[in-house]
């Protein structure tokens, strides 16, 4: 089947929300090429449990679909209608499986050399959305807050190298209430600009504060549910027939109540769960969840404030020790998990520069309980640094 | 900043060449393959020692001046003696098996990279012991997982069974000699960082346990004492290639290491970690080979990663730890030729493509590679 020939009632299995969604704009799903259609349809289907900021996006591509001249059609999609799908994929249900769908394209793609050509239409595609529909700026300047290095005395190589050349290294700083300090700003900031899903607080080990108007998440909150999902996925890989994508089609069919996830808040549960079965490493590195999940925060929610706790990760035991050992237990492995947070704390300042108001927005990120900082924002130096005594609320009020 | 290809291999001239500056090298190194290089013209090497990553390692780990300190081996010991190629473009699927196999058939494979099949071109393995009527105990493959169990010979029609290279899976052996019950043994049957809750089942000439001691004279006992000694399955991988060198002497011996690619687990310091170790391991291996007496002074060693890694300012990947988006960066690497006959301090920076290898081995050890579609390179045969 084409998207020509998409009919009301195949929406049926949708949610209401994304159903209604998808009948109301169904002349305009018709028009999108076989080969982007699916991407768009895993969007949709899971409309009801999107963030605000997902929403909104979602309905501004389909309404751009819509308004297209039949010239245009073929301006915008293009690239995509040159991309050749085999039968057995024209014949998939794409669209009740359009996450199924995907994969088999993406292998498709590759086993067909057409990743480039596809590479190229997405890249002009979502260039072009972007340029007809801006993201509007934030209503107050961003602020991404990284703190690392919990438990490490000390750090074998200069931290925040990559950081450094984009605003002031502090190596002074007196680490005296830090932590209050910076949660009490983003509480600040969550009383003053309340919205759904604008503020939150990413832990890897528990949270230390329970803060009115922030979403928060945490590697320790989630334990139970990383420990069912790891139960779950020994079980079916001994199964018969047991493969990685198969694997992978179980995992994203996963619902939070198969993890022991409330449903007091079914978007932020589908997030989290999300989180766990499409992040690689998620469920054994702290460092590697927390990373992850601000990625996935900024990219699908968007926030005005994200404050991420870096903590230590288990110890990845070397051979020797594993084949020595009768029985492994955890160990924590604070030095390592520097390490990773510094380059955690990077990628959190390269995801949240991806959104709109990334001119205005501050970036800090700290060593916990230690005197070095880094910070970004318009008023401050790019590349230099400071060795003025300063407080973490010093920091914050320079950053404006 | 989107990385060109052109960009890529800046970086690693400039950084080639600081090296040099520091004087990490005895000599400047040439600026083009024709000019100013040092040239030590040697027969063609009787021998070949091929070393590739699986789990590419990127510029910013590697060869940027912020990187230089995770690869000395490679720098200032090994990149002195080679010719060293800035730009190696694999334009095929950039999954670690089907990479490999590529690599090795001198196609891009397009078969399944998690499924336990053979390449569906002729193998180097094979060209080299149909043409040259090398014995099965003259290639040997010595591979990280399960999934690269078939890795030793095609399907092709033109080659009957049994005329690939045999294939060692250091990793499976030592499960194999565990306890089922041990602690370690679920973690050793770990296949892939990339897919890590699954492992494909073996159907392919791989040595079993029971071979250990006929072929490579190591009992059960001492193959498992020692591997309680090392810290990682590369570590494994190259004490039993070394072995293999040692008793066998094999003219066509293929690496496949793997420890980087812990990358996909999210952790920057693992990664990182594994490049080292992988740097260590390179040039543990080239000293092998320069004090065993059936290699020293006949054998050619190359180095290559299968591919890259993700840049971090791509959106649609999460920087190092995967290699996903097919950007310039995760389909450009590098390759360092060394050995007899092949000049040394020569850095070149025109692209080559990753199909070419095949044909230059081939040039060397004299067969030729029919259904190859690369070519042989022009700098090294």
């Amino acid at each position: 089947m084409l998207p020509r020939d998409l009919q009301p009632e195949q929406f049926q299995q949708y949610p209401p929300l994304a159903h209604k969604l998808a009948v109301e704009n169904i002349v305009a799903l018709r028009r999108i090429p076989l080969s982007l259609l699916p991407s768009l349809l895993s969007e949709l289907i899971q409309y009801d449990y999107r963030f605000p900021a997902e929403r909104k996006s979602l309905e501004a591509e389909i309404a751009n679909a819509a308004s297209l001249s039949d010239t245009q059609v073929s301006e915008w999609f293009g690239g995509f209608a040159q991309i050749r799908l085999s039968p057995q994929l024209e014949s998939f249900d794409w669209v009740n499986a359009p996450a199924q769908f995907v994969e088999q394209l993406s292998d498709q793609l590759w086993r067909t050399h057409q990743m480039d050509a596809f590479r190229n239409a997405a890249l002009a595609y979502s260039n072009r959305l972007l340029a007809a529909y801006p993201p509007e700026a934030p209503a107050i300047p961003r602020l991404g807050i990284a703190i690392i290095g919990a438990g490490a005395a000390s750090s074998p190589v200069p931290l925040f190298r990559k950081l450094r050349p984009h605003g002031v290294y502090f190596r002074n700083v007196k680490p005296e209430n830090g932590f209050s300090l910076l949660r009490n700003a983003v509480a600040d900031r969550a009383r003053g600009n309340p919205a759904p899903f604008a503020h939150w607080y990413i832990d890897g080990g528990v949270p230390e504060a329970d803060l009115a108007g922030v979403t928060c998440v945490s590697y320790g909150g989630l334990e139970p549910a990383r420990a069912a999902l790891l139960r779950r996925m020994n079980r079916e890989i001994h199964s018969a027939g047991m493969g990685p994508e198969q694997l992978r089609t179980i995992m994203a069919r996963m619902r939070p109540a198969e993890l022991g996830l409330g449903d007091e808040d079914p978007v932020l549960g589908r997030f989290q769960v999300s989180v766990l079965t499409e992040g690689s490493g998620t469920q054994v590195f702290s460092t590697t969840f927390v990373q992850w999940t601000v990625r996935e925060a900024l990219r699908r929610a968007q926030p005005l404030t994200v404050l991420a706790r870096f903590a230590p990760r288990q110890r990845q035991l070397p051979m020797n020790e594993l084949l020595a050992r009768t029985e492994t237990r955890a160990e924590l492995d604070p030095a390592e998990s520097l390490i990773d947070g510094d380059m955690g704390a990077y990628y959190n300042w390269v995801n949240q520069q991806r959104l709109a108001g990334a001119e205005q927005s501050r970036f800090l990120a700290w060593f916990e309980e230690r005197n070095e900082a880094v910070v970004i924002a318009p008023s401050m130096p790019r590349g230099t640094e400071s060795s003025t005594s300063a407080t973490i609320g010093d920091l914050l009020k320079w950053m404006g | 900043m989107n990385w060109s290809t052109e960009q890529i291999s800046r970086s690693r001239r400039e950084f080639l060449s600081l090296a040099a500056r520091l004087g990490a090298a005895a000599a400047v190194f040439g600026t083009s393959p024709l000019h100013g290089a040092a040239v030590h013209v040697h027969p063609n090497p009787k021998k070949i020692v091929v070393v590739t990553f699986g789990g590419g390692a990127r510029d910013d780990e590697t060869f940027s001046p912020a990187g230089q300190e995770n690869i000395p081996h490679l720098l200032t010991e090994l990149a002195p003696q080679s010719t060293f190629f800035t730009q190696v473009v694999n334009r095929g699927i950039l999954g670690h098996y089907v990479a490999t196999a590529s690599l090795a058939t001198g196609v891009y494979e397009t078969l399944n990279n998690f499924a336990s099949v053979p390449p569906e071109h002729p193998t180097v393995f094979e060209y080299f012991r149909q043409q040259l009527k090398r014995p099965a105990s003259d290639a040997w493959v010595v591979a990280p997982s399960n999934g690269f169990n078939r890795i030793g010979e095609s399907d092709h029609r033109s080659f009957g069974d049994g005329m690939g290279a045999g294939v060692i899976l250091p990793k499976h052996l030592l499960a194999a000699a565990m306890p089922a019950d041990s602690a370690a043994y679920d973690h050793l049957l770990q296949d892939s960082y990339e897919t890590p809750y699954y492992t494909p089942g073996l159907r392919g000439n791989e040595l079993q346990l029971q071979q250990l001691e006929r072929m490579l004279q190591l009992s059960v006992g001492d193959f498992t004492s020692h591997a309680r000694t090392l810290s990682s399955p590369d570590e494994l991988s190259v004490y039993i290639a070394r072995r293999l060198m040692q008793q066998l002497a094999p003219s066509l011996l293929w690496i496949t290491l793997h420890d980087i690619d812990v990358a996909h687990s999210g952790a920057y310091s693992l990664y990182v970690d594994g490049i080292r170790r992988t740097d260590r391991l390179c040039a543990e291996l080239w000293n092998t080979i320069q004090t065993e007496p059936e290699y020293a002074g006949k054998t050619a060693m190359f180095i290559l990663p299968d591919f890259g890694r993700d840049a971090d300012d791509d959106a649609g990947g999460n920087g190092f730890q995967h290699h996903r988006t097919g950007d310039p960066l995760s389909r450009t690497t590098w390759m360092m030729a060394l050995g007899p006959g092949i000049r040394e301090r020569v850095v070149v920076d025109r692209a080559i493509d990753s199909l070419d290898l095949v044909p230059t081995l081939g040039g060397l050890l004299g067969f030729s590679p029919s259904f190859a579609k690369g070519h042989p390179i022009a700098e090294v045969v």
